[in-house]
């Protein structure tokens, strides 16, 4: 049987879990990746999409944008710059979130992330059933 | 010798300042735990991107292609210089506090034949620097509408003031604000942001990165400075709720103050006004 890490996510304004998981999957900018006990360090950036997080108790999913994510000897700790539990999210929450990737991609001048973010958000939106 | 009326109209009015100042004590009571409670929130998620960043920093901001929030434009000749205040006043001299170090630093930096652009968070700093710096100021981020804090905010601040900076209108980016340490003290603080200077971080090394130390970097950067915003934006909304706690702690009691003294006024010249009377009624019945 595997054992468990200590799990952290954290957006800027609270802190949303602090707890023992089995393994924690993760929306890597490179692709997903999931982090178990014994995981080799690494930190990677993070794009839009759901975490999932694997504990005895149940599986805990978030959603999140941007970020980064920290895998150490003691655990994996998620630094999302928004960062919200699947059953909250609403319609109108992705919506917003697409509106406003819509807004910063107008703007942008690297045109291949934009869209890269665009693609990521539209992808999470079917993954998260809305 | 004022007379009685005017006397008790005085204590009366006295009476309703110290009721005001003591129902503005209570709320920034109140909001001060508020305030106290969301920096303390936020406290994890800068405490883990400054180690993230300083361990970063130390190792790619040695390197010629550091990014430049990091390594800087390779001239200090023009500072932006962020001071945060509060939207209102009544708050002792938390705002002056804040001003003066950055006047402070204003003339040390014109001095030294520097550019000075000033960028003001909150109304009040914004009329105190308008006095003598009118024509420094580039900019006022209005933070009238906001009720409570947000990262949202902490970015439009960051976004505006990266492009600038990406627009190469300055060179260094100092932000002022005040660090809460309790609700009797706090310090008027001034940090550079841009180039980021990063404390410790070692021993990172050990980590794998995804993408590269370069790309996680320049992804980061940004955010950082929008985190120290934050950081920043929390911390002055505690210390304006500590300090107007304070002062109006000062006025109330100061009010009271005042009454006791008015009231012994009041009744001494009461007590003058019956006796010359009966001095009067009397000296007339004895001149009968």
């Amino acid at each position: 049987m595997a054992g468990t890490l200590q799990f952290d996510l954290v957006s800027p304004e609270r802190r949303l879990a602090s707890v023992q998981a089995s393994e924690v999957q993760i929306p890597g900018a490179d692709g997903d990746l999931t982090a178990m006990e014994g995981h080799a360090p690494t930190i990677t950036t993070l794009r839009p999409g759901i975490l999932k997080a694997l504990s005895p108790e149940g599986a805990k999913a978030y959603v999140v944008t941007g970020g980064f994510a920290e895998i150490n000897a003691n655990g994996v700790s998620v630094l999302a710059e928004r960062a919200v539990p699947l059953d909250e999210v609403t319609p109108a929450l992705l919506d917003q979130l697409i509106a406003d990737a819509t807004e910063a991609a107008s703007v942008s001048v690297d045109k291949d992330a934009a869209a890269k973010a665009m693609a990521d958000l539209l992808a999470m939106r079917s993954a998260a059933g809305h | 010798m004022p007379s009685l009326k005017t006397l008790k109209n005085k204590i009366a009015s006295i009476k309703n300042t110290r009721k005001i100042t003591k129902a503005m004590q209570m709320v920034s009571a109140a909001k001060l735990r508020r305030a106290q409670e969301a920096a303390e929130a936020a406290r994890p998620y800068a405490e883990r991107m400054n180690a993230v960043m300083g361990g970063l920093a130390a190792s790619v901001g040695k390197s010629a292609s550091a990014p430049r929030l990091l390594a800087g434009t390779g001239s200090d000749r023009v500072h932006l210089l962020v001071v945060m205040t509060s939207e209102r006043g009544l708050c002792g001299g938390f705002n002056s506090n804040i001003v003066r170090l950055a006047r402070t630093k204003i003339n040390a930096l014109l001095a030294e034949g520097k550019t000075v652009k000033i960028l003001t968070v909150g109304k009040k700093g914004r009329e105190q620097l308008r006095r003598d710096y009118a024509n420094l100021l580039v900019g006022h981020i209005d933070m009238t509408e906001v009720k409570r804090v947000g990262y949202t905010n902490a970015q439009s601040i960051a976004r505006d003031v990266l492009a600038r900076f990406e627009a190469g209108e300055c060179d260094v980016v100092t932000i002022f604000y005040s660090r809460f340490q309790s609700v009797i003290a706090q310090v008027p603080t001034e940090q550079q942001i841009i180039p980021a200077k990063y404390e410790g971080g070692a021993a990172t090394a050990l980590y794998e990165y995804e993408p590269s130390e370069e790309a996680i970097l320049a992804d980061l950067l940004p955010r950082g400075v929008a985190t120290q915003f934050f950081t920043a934006l929390l911390e002055n909304g505690a210390s304006e709720q500590g300090s107007r706690m304070t002062a109006m702690d000062n006025a109330t009691r100061n009010a009271g103050e005042m009454i006791t003294k008015y009231t012994t006024i009041y009744n001494r010249s009461r007590q003058a006004a019956i006796t010359k009377e009966l001095i009067e009624i009397i000296a007339g019945a004895e001149a009968l």
